[in-house]
């Protein structure tokens, strides 16, 4: 394990970002973002980005190719731009686990060669929450809020950052700051670990578990009447979907200008009633059906194709931002029953 | 003025209930925390006393619940609005979007809702509880104890501005009803409109840069009720998931706050809900501006069945040309 003063931090940036763009958490209006580090920027003191980390690998709007047409000669252009490496310091626990999530729907066979590339190029730094919120429920999802996975492993101290490799590209960016960097034993490390297991235990959701759901449970609550008041007020609006770090749905869409093509794919949401929707119209008619999808596919269906893994980390976005306060917290309680009050 | 409390709205409730006035109560539910509450319907009186909440934190606008409300069976629906919620209310009633006759409105004062957002802000996350009994509020933090903040320092950004105590639409009254009152809501859009076009440009893209187009502003305004928003229709020709550049999203927002220019009330709930925390409200607050400047003092929803200006026609109307200079200054 590796150690370096807080004071010396910026140094440390200074010197990643000689080889790598760069970004950590900012405050700024409305919440704290990842930015690009830059002289002078600051890192955030808040537990988390508004946005998740995500946006790295999966980006709201990208665009996938262009076509230029020309008489009948039709020019497809790759204009992807991801050659360089990027580090991504400052991801949590919750956020680390999300990549998992993605990876699983975004990797397997057909492989997408957009989201790999970035994935390929991307380092991430973790970092310990020191102050999980009382929205917080990663613990339900088996995530160490104290021990996040990800290339290193990071903890905050009063004083010190503290440095552990978890990769091989880990291993690479650590040497790259060695020099303002010193071996330590890890006892700091583990006092906070303690810490933040207690404060886990504590959290107001720390009750909820995932006991109730899992693969092959689509008969038990597809057709409960529970669904009807869940999503009774649901606005249908996809703020729950888009602050989500697993969500993972999107659109493909042509831009269409006068010199050819533009190809860009972009975040949906099955909240949305034009979400799937095909030449017979949408599938899921009513905002209840739209409502239930969202919520089975990160408790059932999800589970169903991933070998038991839940598409949720508990990161406790939706439930800050939902404009109605209806979250994946209340469908549990409701629909699991007694035993997650 | 008579606190509005939990207990008092489940007894009229109750009472409207048993006589038959009501068949169901909309409200709010009790969420995980203090704040986090949600809209439900109820229709029996033990339902209610086990999850209806009202306090500071309820601070929902109801109207546009009704339009779905009321065409679910027979009988009255019960809602209890504040001041602000009655402008909405009419706003809708003057559209026709549902039928009056089906609700049952019970007017409660109002001295202003709180933000969690901006306990948040002054605490930090891990706000175990917040007792709002009084007007200073006592918040239990997960990490330094119990403080204490004043109401009024976390008053929600509207309430703050607040232009009416006044409910112009309600079958009863709990307490006595209050006066339209001189609020600073302008003061911000002023202060807009001194910048230069550059300065204004740059602030909207610095503000608009962060919409992530969930569409929750649209979903939850009153005054947004088509049946197929354009923004949601495929073959509209502008349906758009996400914004080519940054210069689309302004465009959504501009677009919307045109269309809503005449018959928004300035409830604020745009803002309350943007994930982002974009003032959304200052733009429509700008075309009220506009148009009190334009055509006289008007207020969205303060009758039901009056014309707004921008879709009635005077002879003494300014012509487009004299509008634009008005603009200017």
């Amino acid at each position: 394990m590796r150690k370096i003063s807080l004071s010396n931090l910026d140094k440390a940036f200074a010197l990643i970002a000689e080889n790598a763009k760069l970004y950590i958490p900012v405050d700024g209006k409305g919440g704290a973002s990842f930015k690009l580090w830059q002289e002078g920027v600051k890192m955030s003191d808040a537990l988390n980005t508004v946005r998740s980390a995500k946006d790295f690998f999966f980006p709201q709007m990208e665009t996938l190719m262009e076509f230029k047409t020309e008489g009948k000669n039709i020019e497809i252009i790759d204009n992807r731009q991801e050659k360089e490496d990027f580090v991504v310091f400052g991801v949590r626990a919750c956020d680390v686990k999300s990549f998992e999530i993605l990876d699983r729907v975004f990797l397997s066979e057909p492989v997408d060669s957009y989201y790999a590339s970035r994935r390929e190029k991307g380092v991430i730094v973790s970092l310990a929450c020191g102050r999980p919120s009382e929205t917080c429920f990663c613990k339900t999802f088996g995530i160490d809020a104290a021990n996040p996975a990800g290339d290193i492993t990071a903890w905050k101290t009063e004083t010190d950052l503290y440095l552990l490799a978890n990769t091989e590209k880990g291993e690479k960016l650590l040497s790259a700051i060695s020099s303002i960097t010193e071996d330590c034993d890890g006892k700091a490390v583990e006092e906070q670990k303690k810490q933040i297991s207690a404060i886990m235990e504590k959290l107001p959701l720390s009750n909820v578990t995932t006991e109730k759901f899992g693969a092959g449970k689509t008969k038990e609550y597809f057709d409960s009447p529970a669904w009807d008041e869940l999503s009774s007020h649901c606005l249908g609006c996809g703020t729950c979907t888009f602050v989500c770090p697993t969500c993972q749905c999107y659109d493909i869409k042509d831009f269409k200008t006068n010199e050819g093509v533009q190809r860009f794919r972009c975040w949906d949401s099955c909240m949305y009633s034009d979400f799937t929707l095909m030449a017979h119209g949408n599938s899921r008619a009513s905002q209840k059906e739209r409502f239930r999808q969202r919520f089975m596919h990160k408790l059932v269906y999800y589970p169903d194709n991933n070998d038991g893994m839940f598409s949720c980390v508990g990161c406790g976005r939706c439930l800050t931002k939902c404009p109605i306060s209806m979250n994946i917290v209340k469908v549990m309680k409701t629909l699991g029953g007694k035993e997650n009050d | 003025m008579q606190k509005i409390t939990r207990e008092v709205l489940i007894a009229k409730a109750e009472e409207l209930l048993s006589n038959g006035t009501v068949s169901k109560v909309l409200g709010l539910k009790k969420g995980e925390f203090s704040y986090d509450q949600t809209p439900a319907v109820f229709t029996d009186i033990e339902s209610m006393k086990k999850d209806f909440v009202f306090d500071d934190f309820s601070g929902a606008n109801f109207s546009k619940y009704l339009i779905k409300e009321t065409k679910k069976g027979e009988g009255k629906t019960l809602v209890f609005l504040k001041p602000c919620d009655t402008y909405s209310f009419n706003q809708l009633l003057t559209e026709h979007r549902f039928d009056r006759e089906k609700v049952y409105v019970v007017g409660i004062a109002c001295d202003g809702m709180v933000d969690i957002k901006k306990i948040k802000n002054a605490f930090g996350d891990g706000i175990v509880s917040v007792d709002a009994t009084t007007d200073t509020l006592k918040v239990e933090t997960l990490y330094d104890g119990v403080k204490e903040i004043a109401k009024a320092e976390v008053l929600a950004e509207r309430c703050r501005n607040c232009k009416s105590k006044k409910h112009v639409a309600y079958d009863e009254l709990i307490g006595e009803d209050g006066e339209v009152i001189s609020s600073n809501r302008f003061d911000q859009v002023d202060e807009l409109e001194k910048m230069t076009a550059d300065e204004r440009f740059a602030f909207w893209q610095n503000e608009l840069s962060r919409c992530i187009r969930c569409n929750a502003c649209r979903d939850v305004c009153p005054a947004c009720t088509c049946e197929k928003c354009v923004f949601d229709n495929p073959n509209s020709g502008v349906q758009n998931k996400a914004a080519a550049n940054s210069f689309e999203e302004q465009m959504f927002h501009i677009i919307r706050a045109f269309h809503v220019a005449g018959r928004c009330t300035d409830c604020g709930e745009c803002s309350r809900v943007c994930p982002q925390q974009i003032p959304l409200h200052l733009l429509n607050r700008k075309f009220i501006k506009d148009i009190n400047g334009f055509y006289g003092d008007y207020q969205a929803g303060e009758e039901v069945g009056n014309r707004a200006p921008l879709v009635n026609y005077t002879k003494e109307d300014l012509e487009p040309s004299e509008a634009v200079n008005k603009g200017d200054k």
